[in-house]
């Protein structure tokens, strides 16, 4: 966090100064390392194993906050008598299709039920959500009138609570040695400290960023940790939870209102070409029951008279067919791979650099010229603007300008100081910047791009009749613009998307104002309230000594200005805070409503002891005590019996590469993995596949504080340039001995991808690790080079192959395998020659089974 | 514990000249005990003050490819990387948890050896900066009197006086000054003097996310330098101290000073900085005596020789 | 653990990675007998070029001349007063220009006059160096043209006098800095520096003035060998570890060819110049070589002690301990509150009188 979120961490050294503990846990001995209590050096990818040996430490031990833990999570919930574990299968789940590749989660349901998850979950790209609608409420029960079973005593041997006892079992601190590399004594202390550290009195927070979130079981990363920290009770409490360092720019924001090809505003789902032929379907498939989600046909609606103002109706849907559908995968990924089969016309790239920040840049390159046209807007000329020029195709003859097709548009874009508007990053804060200062001759805000190229595009096709057009002629598009290049007004923007009434345009407060009747419109659910009483509200300032600790009156935070979520966990049933010391929000009988330091994650005014009554809807359906109010049964889920593809519960799989064998399991690698196995994307082999000792090290990639993402905005700056000059890679000093590399001098990274060159920094900071027998090196890499700028280099990402966690379409980026040589990389053909020496050796194997 | 008494140092902002214009005497603390190795400051600073980019070097001496204080490098990061002894897990850092495991007979049971004896690594991180020395000899042997003390005790060269003639260079017992390559002149930090007239603090510590850098008037900094190291040292780090913070050095005390976790020559101080003209008496002396050997050989050879 | 040993490092490592993994192999043990920041330098060395160490040599030259010249005008030695003179005079005209074109600025070369400033000794040698420069160009004009004798008369003894501070100052110039050849040299490098003038006038003097004339100059140049090496001597002795600069690479070739050429060039002029002006032209070019190769010995032996930061540190750290021996109990090292602060005189156990009296 130290390296990459310095001014955050300014909080974390606070926090340090008032007496927490801060632990660690990294590959690498960083920044963050330098300031913590304790580092915990952990093989790249092996994160679930430590983390589960968290949670056999607690289950073990008995250590579990069990008066939350049974009112406030599935623990008690009785599962399927169907379902069998990783334990059972040897390291699969019940209901695996081979065919399609995917689970069939039925059998992880609970008892006598299917429940459904709160956001929709359609289990595979393109697949289907299966099961009926049901209800899937504490205390409303099916349309038979049967709710879960549950045993609150937690001994049914088919109770979660029990199903997580035996699922971690082997996660053993001698368990965790294995895998991970981290001294049993060592994974106790972290346990222990957490352990002590949790409860009534205390809690414990966990940080997280990309070094979580970009493997093949990402998602599980997450859960695991999700699960310690219901166990111990820590989750809506302060100075608990699990905090996503979301990156600087708006990379929140870029989620809630999103740049996701999956996601509508406020994660609805994006409308599937198949099943979802009207909105009475597709919120049929999306709506549970219960929770908040169960709104969702109020904030779907919304959604589309904000896009589509008059023109939508009840009696078109509101639009709703205007909507474009899904019909497969459309990530990033999946779309480069289609492009560079020639299957994509046109892209726009904004604020991007795919062929420096993505895995494979190879692969990216030679999609970006298999483009009919391309369009990219920076502030000056990328690697990827550049790649028909200027790239390692270019250099070695396998492709040149003259047989690039590609037509590319360069067009200058204006700094986040030349534009108003927000940031969402980490805490789901909106926190509003002012324009400083006009944009440069041409440069231009993304506000301002594309609503004129939008305006324009209209223009062209307004005495269009074609049903194809109609989309885009009824968009709502008329931002008031201001000043002397016509720039819309952002404020604006932020309005419509906080939402408003209908009628009288009148700025809405809550998204409990929204409604399914065309009444209300707002652009994205959760952050409506931000334009509350026609103030903008996330540019408020109030200083901090000004005001309570918790800060209500600086910026504004979704949903509502709520700063901690589902804080209806920092009190008991009842109401009553766990402590006195950690006070949060709780009932006030007097008032008969919720209050506290923070705004309650909660209705005002449902009492502690409400009971839902039979057919009650969404929050209705949700008792007083059920404070994960976005659950559809309002508890947070330990067990997840749907919405993610690759299991229930979190279980330790090997990175896509890696030079170890699965100690737990005979399931080496995540059996949902989203991989591509193409000639282009071609895999390392692994474990007893040929060719697999030509890969031995273990890689990981990551950053640097003085450089940003793919360096167009700091490798371009001088005083940023001159900070971290050289592309290097990191290596212990054992490493280097064996491979010979010299301190301050080259070596040559090797995969079956690409060969690229960094300086070489000897450093103990790298520690070589004892994984099941094996010794094992970690070469560290920076990602942040490329081949233009002030200072340039290789880039880390030609390296990477392409594999996805199913869940989300992220990368493997953090752990792959790689060879390393002394010496500086061949050049043109020669470094093409040097990978095929490679691939050669292992009869070019395309991926593990 | 009552906080230590701070004994005020005069200003060394020169009374005579600025009568009653002269302010409280500002300075630094640098507190590298929560330096994260950021490099805003390096960064802020040469954004305010214009400060040309040095050449694009490697250097293999960890995350510092900056290297040293000099012309164009006004705030320099040091980074140091350590092993450091750990006495056994069970006895490291307060309240260690393991102890608790123990006394709770989990490791016990399981068997596993809680004691191990290695080494841990350190990573130190420190924000050079100028000293803005109470006797300054960058100060005391400029010629053209470019460098000057301001009314708030700091040491500024004035650009358009300095004739570069490089006096300063080796005067300064911490290598702070250099000339600059291209403009002939010597350029170094001036405490933002152009800022701090106006109200604001230096744009290091400004950009300086955990306060590691802090700006303030100089005994109060000196007196919260105090109660941090004593605190650090009774949280068991026996290696923490004040460096530039004693008066009684041989620079007189530093308006910038710093707390430093090792030795002063692991982040490339002097160990025991002296201002040079603080020998001007003896040199003076010995100068006088040889230009009088001069003298008297030049007559004396004269002595019974024909003409 | 004591934290008051001096130089105790509690058993840390440095990692450093250049000298340590330069073979990949295991990390650097920690028995150097100094610590830095990867061998990096703490001072800076002088930014001063070529220019510096001819201008010592010409600044020396020039000034002795003076002096020579008017010891030659008060015991009545025309003939060698006038030699000197012209010598001086020549001189000069050199002088200045070496020291204005080392500048960064050249053009603003009169900002040496803004102030008078004794603790800088650049400050003081510029006015001497002008008035010098005044005064010896008159006595140089007066000799020339024959004209305003009595004046040019006067200009030569103030020249001469200016001229013994002039030859010694530049000394002062080298050890008033941080620079540790220097600044521990700072009593011996005046006799260095004034023998050295002593010899180069003397010597310059013996090759252009007749032999009958020359006795005093070439006395002068003898006497001034004398000084400068034996100066050298106790210098080297008294820096101890500091000589070490001296011994090695460039700056020990240049020492004994200062050696060689300062002896062998006196030794030259006293004995076979009394009777042959070619020996004395030979041994007074010799003489000079080796006055300058002196300068050039010194010049560069600081700027090797300025690199390598063990000629600071160790030094630093012997100073420490033997602060803390003599001062019995008190500790070296971490400072605590209120333990070693004395208020006001700002006394430190250096004892050198510091902070008071603070010149400029």
């Amino acid at each position: 966090m130290a390296e990459n979120h310095p001014v955050g961490f300014q909080w974390v050294m606070e926090a340090k100064e008032r007496g927490a503990k801060l632990i660690h846990v990294d590959p690498r001995f960083t920044r963050t390392s330098a300031m913590a209590d304790l580092h915990v050096p952990i093989r790249a990818g092996s994160d679930i194993a430590f983390l589960g040996g968290i949670v056999n430490y607690i289950l073990e031990n008995g250590r579990e906050f069990r008066d939350y833990v049974v009112p406030y999570t599935n623990a008690a919930v009785i599962v399927n008598e169907d379902f069998a574990d990783t334990e059972d299968l040897d390291g699969m789940f019940s209901g695996w299709d081979p065919e399609a590749g995917a689970y069939d989660p039925a059998s992880w349901q609970y008892e006598g039920m299917t429940s459904k998850s709160a956001s929709g979950g359609r289990p595979g790209a393109g697949g289907r959500a299966g099961g009926e609608a049901s209800h899937g409420a504490h205390g409303a029960g099916l349309s038979s009138g049967q709710s879960p079973s549950t045993d609150p005593t937690l001994e049914h041997p088919r109770c979660v609570f029990q199903l997580l006892k035996r699922h971690f079992a082997r996660y053993t601190p001698e368990m965790v040695e294995r895998i991970c590399g981290v001294p049993a004594d060592q994974l106790i202390e972290v346990a222990e400290s957490m352990c002590l550290n949790s409860g009534r009195e205390r809690t414990t927070a966990f940080a997280y960023a990309v070094g979580w979130t970009q493997h093949t079981v990402g998602a599980q990363y997450i859960r695991t940790a999700a699960i310690i920290q219901l166990l111990l009770g820590n989750m809506g409490r302060m100075g608990g939870g699990i905090l996503a360092l979301r990156g600087h720019a708006s990379i929140q924001g870029s989620t809630d209102i999103p740049t996701l090809y999956n996601l509508l505003p406020g994660y609805l789902p994006m409308p599937q070409a198949e099943g979802h032929e009207n909105l009475d379907a597709y919120i049929a498939e999306h709506r549970p029951p219960g929770g908040f989600w169960g709104n969702t046909s109020a904030y779907m609606v919304s959604l589309l008279k904000a896009w589509f103002g008059d023109a939508a109706t009840e009696e078109n849907d509101y639009c709703f067919g205007h909507l474009p559908r899904l019909t497969g995968d459309h990530s990033h990924y999946a779309t480069s791979f289609e492009m560079r089969d020639g299957k994509v016309d046109g892209y726009f790239v904004m604020g991007q650099n795919p062929v420096v920040g993505t895995a494979n840049s190879k692969l990216h390159r030679l999609a970006l010229a298999e483009l009919k046209w391309l369009v990219v807007r920076e502030f000056n000329e990328t690697e990827t603007a550049a790649f028909w020029y200027d790239s390692p195709e270019i250099d070695s003859g396998e492709n040149s300008p003259e047989t690039i097709g590609t037509e590319v548009f360069f067009m200058p874009a204006a700094a986040h100081t030349e534009k108003g508007g927000t940031f969402t990053n980490t805490q789901r804060l909106l926190q509003w910047h002012h324009k400083a200062i006009e944009p440069k001759d041409d440069c231009r805000s993304e506000l301002w791009f594309m609503y004129h190229l939008g305006r324009r595009i209209r223009e062209k096709l307004a005495d269009s009749q074609d049903p194809r057009d109609l989309p885009v002629l009824d968009l709502t598009w008329d931002y008031p613009v201001e000043g002397p290049r016509d720039e819309p007004d952002a404020e604006a923007v932020l309005k419509e998307i906080s939402g408003y009434g209908v009628a009288d345009r009148g700025a809405l407060s809550s998204y409990m104002e929204l409604r399914d009747d065309g009444s209300t419109a707002s652009g994205c659910w959760i952050y409506c309230g931000a334009y509350a009483d026609e103030v903008n509200q996330t540019a408020r300032r109030k200083p901090g000594q000004d005001q309570t600790w918790v800060a209500p009156e600086w910026a504004w935070a979704w949903p509502l200005n709520r700063r901690i979520l589902y804080n209806r966990a920092s009190a008991d049933p009842e109401g009553r805070p766990w402590s006195e010391r950690k006070r949060l929000v709780w009932w006030d009988e007097e008032a008969e409503r919720w209050t506290g330091h923070d705004i309650p994650d909660f209705e005002a005014t449902k009492r502690p002891d409400y009971v839902p009554p039979d057919g009650a809807k969404a929050q209705d359906a949700l008792r007083g005590d059920d404070p994960f109010i976005m659950q559809a049964d309002g508890v947070g889920w330990l067990f997840v019996p749907s919405g993610l593809k690759d299991g229930p519960l979190p279980t330790h799989y090997e990175p896509m590469e890696s030079p170890v064998a699965n100690p737990l399991y005979r399931q080496q690698v995540s059996p949902t993995r989203e991989q591509f196995v193409r000639p282009d994307n071609a895999y390392n082999p692994i474990a007893d596949q040929r060719g697999a000792e030509a890969f031995p090290y273990v890689m990981t990639t990551y950053r640097l504080t003085e450089h940003h993402t793919a360096g167009g905005m700091s490798r371009t700056l001088p005083f940023l340039a001159e900070l971290q000059p050289e592309m290097f890679c990191e290596v212990s000093p054992e490493l280097a001995a064996e491979r010979e590399l010299e301190h301050g001098g080259w070596a040559t990274v090797v995969t079956m991808r690409q060969a690229i060159e960094a300086r070489v920094m000897v450093t103990e900071r790298m520690t070589p690790q004892d994984i099941d027998g094996q010794r094992i090196h970690t070469i560290g890499l920076p990602y942040h080079w490329g081949a233009r700028g002030e200072v340039t280099g290789d880039s880390a990402n030609e390296l990477l192959s392409i594999v996805l966690d199913a869940n989300t379409h992220i990368g493997e980026y953090k752990a792959a395998t790689c060879d390393i040589r002394p010496g500086r990389r061949p050049r043109g053909q020669a470094r093409l020659d040097l990978v095929d020496s490679y691939r050669a050796q292992t009869g070019d194997r395309a991926g593990p089974a | 514990m009552s906080a230590p008494e701070v004994t005020v140092i005069d200003t060394p902002a020169w009374a005579g000249s600025y009568g009653d214009e002269v302010k409280p005497r500002v300075g630094f603390f640098t507190d590298t005990s929560i330096c994260i190795g950021c490099k805003a400051c390096e960064v802020a600073c040469k954004e305010w003050n214009h400060v040309p980019a040095t050449e694009y070097e490697f250097t293999g001496h960890s995350y510092d490819n900056t290297g040293d204080l000099g012309s164009d490098t006004w705030r320099h990061v040091a980074f140091v990387e350590q092993r450091v002894p750990v006495g056994g897990v069970a006895e490291g850092a307060p309240d260690s948890f393991v102890a608790e495991a123990h006394r709770q007979e989990i490791l016990q049971r399981s068997g596993i050896e809680a004691e191990r004896d290695g080494e841990g690594l350190r990573w130190l991180m420190a924000s050079d900066v100028c000293k803005h020395c109470t006797h300054a000899a960058c100060l005391e042997v400029c010629p053209t009197g470019a460098l000057f003390r301001t009314e708030f005790g700091t040491v500024v060269v004035q650009q358009d006086v300095c004739n570069g003639c490089g006096y300063c260079v080796p005067a300064c017992p911490f290598g702070v000054l250099d000339r600059r390559e291209g403009d002939g002149r010597v350029w170094k930090c001036t405490l933002c003097y152009d800022r701090i007239g106006d109200g604001l603090e230096p744009a290091c510590a400004q950009a300086c996310p955990t306060n590691s850098i802090q700006f303030g008037e100089h005994d109060e900094l000196r007196a919260r330098a105090r109660e941090r190291v004593d605190r650090l040292q009774a949280d068991g780090l026996a290696e923490a101290r004040l460096y530039g913070e004693d008066p009684g050095d041989g620079v007189g005390g530093a308006g910038a000073f710093f707390l430093l976790l090792d030795e002063p020559e692991v982040y490339g101080l002097p160990p025991d900085p002296v201002d040079t003209t603080r020998d001007l008496g003896e040199m003076w002396k010995a100068a006088g005596l040889a230009a009088g050997a001069i003298a008297a050989g030049a007559l004396a050879v004269f002595a019974g020789s024909s003409r | 653990m004591s934290s008051g040993d001096p130089g105790t490092s509690r058993g840390v490592t440095a990692i450093s990675p250049d000298a340590a993994h330069a073979n990949g192999r295991g990390r650097m043990t920690d028995k150097a007998d100094f610590r830095s920041y990867y061998g990096r330098p703490i001072i800076k060395e002088p930014v001063w070029t070529w220019e510096i160490p001819w201008y010592f040599f010409t600044g020396g030259l020039t000034g002795a001349s003076s002096a020579l010249a008017a010891g030659a005008r008060i015991a009545g030695h025309e003939t060698l007063a006038r030699r000197a003179t012209l010598t001086a005079l020549a001189m000069t005209l050199v002088n200045p220009v070496l020291l204005i074109s080392d500048l960064g600025r050249p053009a603003r070369f009169l900002n040496m006059l803004r102030m008078f400033k004794v603790t800088s000794p650049m400050s003081v040698g510029s006015w001497v160096l002008s008035a010098h420069g005044g005064t010896a160009t008159l006595a140089g004009l007066s000799e020339l043209t024959g004209r305003a004798p009595r004046t040019g008369v006067a200009s030569d003894l103030a020249a001469g006098a200016l001229g013994t501070v002039l030859a010694t100052y530049t000394a002062l110039l080298v050890s008033d800095t941080a620079v540790p050849a220097w600044h521990e040299a700072r009593i011996e490098l005046p006799f260095i520096f004034a023998g050295g003038a002593m010899a180069s006038a003397g010597a310059a003097a013996a090759i252009v003035t007749p032999v009958a004339q020359a006795e005093p100059a070439r006395r002068l140049t003898v006497l001034g060998a004398v000084l400068e090496l034996g100066a050298a001597q106790v210098m080297e002795r008294r820096l101890g570890e500091l000589a070490e600069p001296y011994e090695q690479g460039t700056v020990a070739k240049l020492k004994w060819a200062a050696l060689g050429l300062t002896a062998g060039g006196a030794t030259c002029v006293a004995l076979a110049g009394r009777r042959s002006r070619a020996a004395a032209v030979l041994g007074g070019a010799l003489t000079l070589a080796g006055a300058a190769c002196e300068r050039w010995t010194i010049f560069k032996a600081g700027f090797v002690s300025a690199r390598d930061p063990k000629y600071t540190v160790k030094p630093q750290r012997r100073r420490m301990e033997e602060r803390a021996a003599s001062d019995g109990a008190r500790p070296v090292g971490p400072s605590r509150s209120g333990a070693e602060e004395r208020p006001g005189t700002g006394t430190s156990a250096d004892g050198a009188g510091h902070g008071e009296g603070r010149a400029g």
